[in-house]
């Protein structure tokens, strides 16, 4: 609802000198490049983090019991870490936060607040963001509920610990941590709101003549979609956060049930509450959530995957309406993440149906992907690498989660290492590395100046291996029963025979963590020593090729005008083997 | 904006009409707290509520809101979301329906 | 430095015939239809599952909150009645219908806080039952809703007017997307009001 009556007064001042000082133009920007980079840092920030967090709860599972290394010594004098191990308390705070962070702090603001807004002006030959003071109040939005997320740790019972799900009655009655966690989440969804309504108007309104709806990047639509996703699934979760707040702070019994005995004391509570109803709120909004998840990587791996094979994108039209009916169908599936809440047969019948229903867009999807790289000449490029990649690893995790999809195979396999193995290789190494070959991609354009291939190479590699080794076993785990959330695996009989690939899967992950110092590396001593790039390195042929390097201050010279297709890659009789979008 | 374009008599038009619809807004809240009075049972109650409701909100989205006179985008975006909002509510309610047993 | 702007703050876009504000806060309305059909939804779900949920008419005090309906739905014209004037040209008749806006708005607050007040004197709080929760939650969120829209408006009608005499049409424009979030609460009340207070 922002407008700009700046632009129009001081049209003439801006031709002119309109300096903005440093905490204008880097820290309260309403530029969108400058939103987008810092939304892009800021999430990389806390998924090395979250990622952090869970090397240490990888220590206990390995070696139950045992005190962690160096950081055990810091902490061996706290409550949660007395002598330095992992007490249960620590280890559900741990897996709490890691999955809260992972999602709602570093996965989204990288793909959505990161690349969305970084990429959708650009690519549309927008000037800005529709609101480009909404965008800076997104951001600080999200800033400010992740100050609030990370302020929870230090709380005197340490931050949230009923999972990333929250599902009441335990969270209901949980330490402060969880009421700090609904409060830290009213300020992300905030920041979600607003960011996707940006994002949306600014797809429907700003696009450049010329740029027809499918004439627009693949990028695009996904971000597209993604947006609505956001603005339509995402209140709910508020209206539960609501309610739980009002649980825990004004004592009402909205999701807590009559006769509830804790420790023995029957809880103070009026009742007649319904634990189930937080679980109906809160997968309306994380199916999709998961969808937001996927579609920005699908759509980054698409621009990759296309300007390295120097072919057009097979099925472009398929693709568009295969995510646009993917988006909708997101909103009907939730409830297979509760197949056993006894919703009956009728229901899981219904969950179950359309579970299955929304496999097909998504493999649609992924063989529109391989099929383009069908008689491609395939650039092994840095970014390709990493979008390569993705694809075996998305139909992985594609493919595992349907027994999970269906009821009865659900039975044995939920809430077991299965379901945790599943759904990291679709945003592990699936959208991770998509979020990877992005900034290998763009950083060029972003900075000016190419990252170091070697080094690259050397963070894909490990990464790659290590980061499947840490959740290839996870299936076995899950058919051998051993349930997630588990502080001390080898209290059963059943999980202590698996045991050792938990030595395995936690090497793995100390590996991968070491892994990301390529990349970071990578990502600061390029900015000063990486070889200078041209405004189109690539050889791309979307708008946001044809700016400037960096792009300056709106973008375009002057206002583009679009006369083709995204991916006129290897046109028959023409001189190169691409053709820009603004190329008359 | 199209409204802009319209001369001072259009908008007194366009008064008339507020007015017009304030008098029915106003009348059908009589009237439904009035239907409340008479204690029906739950269905028909929630049903008798439910349209009035409906009516009002058609009346403040179509003539306040200007929906009438809006372009198909806006219809379609809150068509999308009613279809949304729709399908939560049955959907929760329905899946709710085979769990709970009505406390007596 | 490129000189270039964003376009379709002040005209509509040719082929969509909104302009950008329009179709944000109609995105915004949206996400809004969903947080409230979240809180219907749940209120469903409990009073289903509970045989000894009280009527409204038994609880609540159903002539005050009428009355508060007339002053939501008054307030409602008085605010497309402000737009109207700005059509007209009429930049008296705007603030003084987006004073009586206002003023409606806060009435409408002041007549909720004695309902509450009441209700907290009886000793009826959201503890007290899963009635009363919903009752005081989802009039309560209105109620932050509304206050919302009082201060939107209060911006518009002191601050924000100056934007009045340099750019008309992008001032009618701010007022009429303030309209649709106003109405839009109004619109909330239509269905709270015989949802928790008739039924």
């Amino acid at each position: 609802m922002s407008h700009h009556p700046e632009k129009h007064e001081d049209k003439h001042e801006h031709e002119g000198h309109h300096e903005l000082g440093f905490i204008r133009k880097y820290v309260f920007s309403v530029d969108h490049k400058v939103i987008g980079i810092q939304y892009s840092i800021t999430g990389l920030l806390f998924l090395f983090f979250g990622f952090s967090l869970m090397m240490i709860m990888r220590w206990q599972l390995a070696y139950p019991g045992e005190a962690v290394p160096i950081i055990g010594k810091w902490f061996e004098n706290s409550t949660m870490m007395s002598g330095g191990i992992v007490s249960a308390d620590l280890y559900n705070a741990f897996g709490a936060m890691h999955g809260t962070i992972m999602v709602f702090l570093g996965v989204v603001p990288l793909a959505v607040g990161g690349f969305g807004n970084y990429l959708v002006p650009l690519q549309v030959g927008a000037p800005d963001m529709a609101f480009p003071k909404l965008n800076a109040a997104s951001y600080w939005s999200y800033f400010v509920g992740g100050v609030v997320m990370l302020y929870s740790f230090f709380l005197p019972g340490g931050p949230a610990q009923s999972g990333w799900t929250s599902y009441p009655p335990l969270s209901d009655i949980a330490g402060t941590g969880q009421t700090v966690w609904l409060i830290g989440m009213v300020f992300l969804i905030t920041s979600s709101l607003l960011g996707s309504i940006n994002i949306i108007v600014t797809i429907v309104q700003l696009r450049a003549k010329g740029l027809s709806f499918f004439r627009m990047p693949f990028l695009v639509w996904a971000q597209f979609v993604t947006s609505f996703l956001l603005v339509l699934a995402f209140p709910p979760l508020e209206a539960a956060a609501v309610f739980q707040l009002m649980d825990r702070i004004a004592g009402t019994s909205f999701f807590l049930p009559s006769g509830l005995v804790v420790s023995g004391m029957p809880l103070q509570v009026a009742g007649g509450g319904n634990p189930v109803l937080w679980q109906h709120l809160f997968w309306f909004l994380a199916h999709p959530e998961v969808y937001v998840l996927i579609l920005p990587a699908l759509g980054i791996v698409t621009e990759v995957i296309v300007n390295n094979t120097r072919k057009p994108l097979y099925g472009y039209k398929t693709m568009v309406y295969s995510v646009v009916f993917l988006g909708a169908m997101s909103f009907i599936v939730w409830a297979h993440h509760m197949f056993m809440t006894g919703m009956g047969t009728t229901m899981s019948n219904f969950f179950q149906t359309t579970t299955m229903i929304i496999s097909i867009p998504s493999v649609i999807l992924l063989s529109c992907l391989i099929i383009t790289l069908w008689g491609g000449s395939i650039r092994y490029t840095l970014p390709m690498h990493f979008a390569l990649a993705f694809l075996p690893m998305f139909a992985i995790g594609g493919l595992t989660g349907l027994p999970l999809g269906l009821a009865t195979s659900d039975i044995y396999l939920h809430d077991t290492y299965y379901v945790i193995g599943h759904f990291h290789y679709v945003v592990a190494p699936g959208t991770l590395f998509a979020l990877f070959a992005g900034i290998y991609y763009w950083y060029p354009k972003a900075t000016g100046r190419m990252m170091n291939n070697v080094l690259g190479k050397l963070h894909f590699w490990i990464s790659f291996l290590s980061i499947n080794g840490i959740f290839m076993p996870m299936f076995i785990q899950g058919f051998a029963g051993v349930s997630r959330r588990l502080h001390t695996p080898t209290i059963y009989a059943h999980a202590e025979a698996v045991q050792s690939t938990n030595v395995f899967m936690s090497i793995s992950a100390w590996v991968l963590g070491a892994a990301q110092l390529f990349f970071i590396i990578n990502f600061f001593l390029s900015l000063k020593f990486g070889k200078k790039a041209t405004d189109n390195p690539w050889d791309a042929t979307t708008l946001e090729w044809a700016t400037p390097t960096p792009p300056p201050h709106g973008n375009f010279t002057e206002e583009p005008v679009v006369h083709r297709g995204p991916y006129e890659y290897s046109v028959p009789g023409k001189a190169m083997d691409f053709i820009p979008q603004q190329v008359s | 904006m199209e409204h802009a374009a319209h001369s001072p008599e259009e908008i007194q038009k366009h008064v008339r009409t507020y007015i017009a619809v304030f008098v029915a807004l106003a009348f059908l809240t009589v009237v439904t707290v009035g239907v409340s009075y008479l204690h029906l049972t739950a269905a028909i109650a929630v049903t008798v509520a439910l349209i009035i409701a409906s009516i009002k909100a058609s009346l403040v989205a179509a003539y306040f809101m200007h929906l009438i006179s809006e372009k198909k985008l806006i219809l379609w975006i809150l068509i999308i979301t009613m279809a949304t909002f729709v399908s939560m509510i049955l959907i929760i309610f329905f899946t709710n329906k085979g769990v709970m047993h009505v406390v007596s | 430095m490129s000189d270039a702007v964003i376009h379709y703050i002040e005209e509509p876009h040719p082929v969509t015939g909104v302009t950008n504000s329009k179709l944000g806060v109609w995105l915004f309305i949206a996400s809004e239809v969903m947080l409230f059909g979240a809180l219907f939804s749940s209120y469903i779900v409990l009073r289903v599952g509970d045989a000894t949920w009280p009527h409204g008419w038994t609880v609540l005090n159903i002539p005050l909150a009428t009355l508060n309906t007339m002053i939501l739905i008054t307030s409602s014209v008085t605010m497309v009645m402000s737009w109207a004037s700005l059509a007209m040209n009429r930049f008296d008749r705007f603030r003084l219908y987006m004073l009586v806006t206002i003023l409606l708005g806060c009435a409408f607050m002041v007549v909720k806080g004695f309902e509450y007040a009441h209700k907290f004197e009886a000793d009826h709080f959201p503890r007290t039952s899963n009635f009363y929760g919903v009752y005081f939650t989802m009039t309560g969120l209105h109620g932050l809703h509304v206050l919302g829209g009082i201060l939107a408006n209060l911006y518009f009608l002191t601050v924000g007017s100056k934007l009045w005499k340099t750019h008309p049409k992008m001032f009618m424009g701010r007022i009429e997307v303030a309209g649709l979030y106003w109405h839009f609460v109004d619109l909330v009340w239509i269905f709270l009001f015989p949802s928790i207070y008739l039924l």
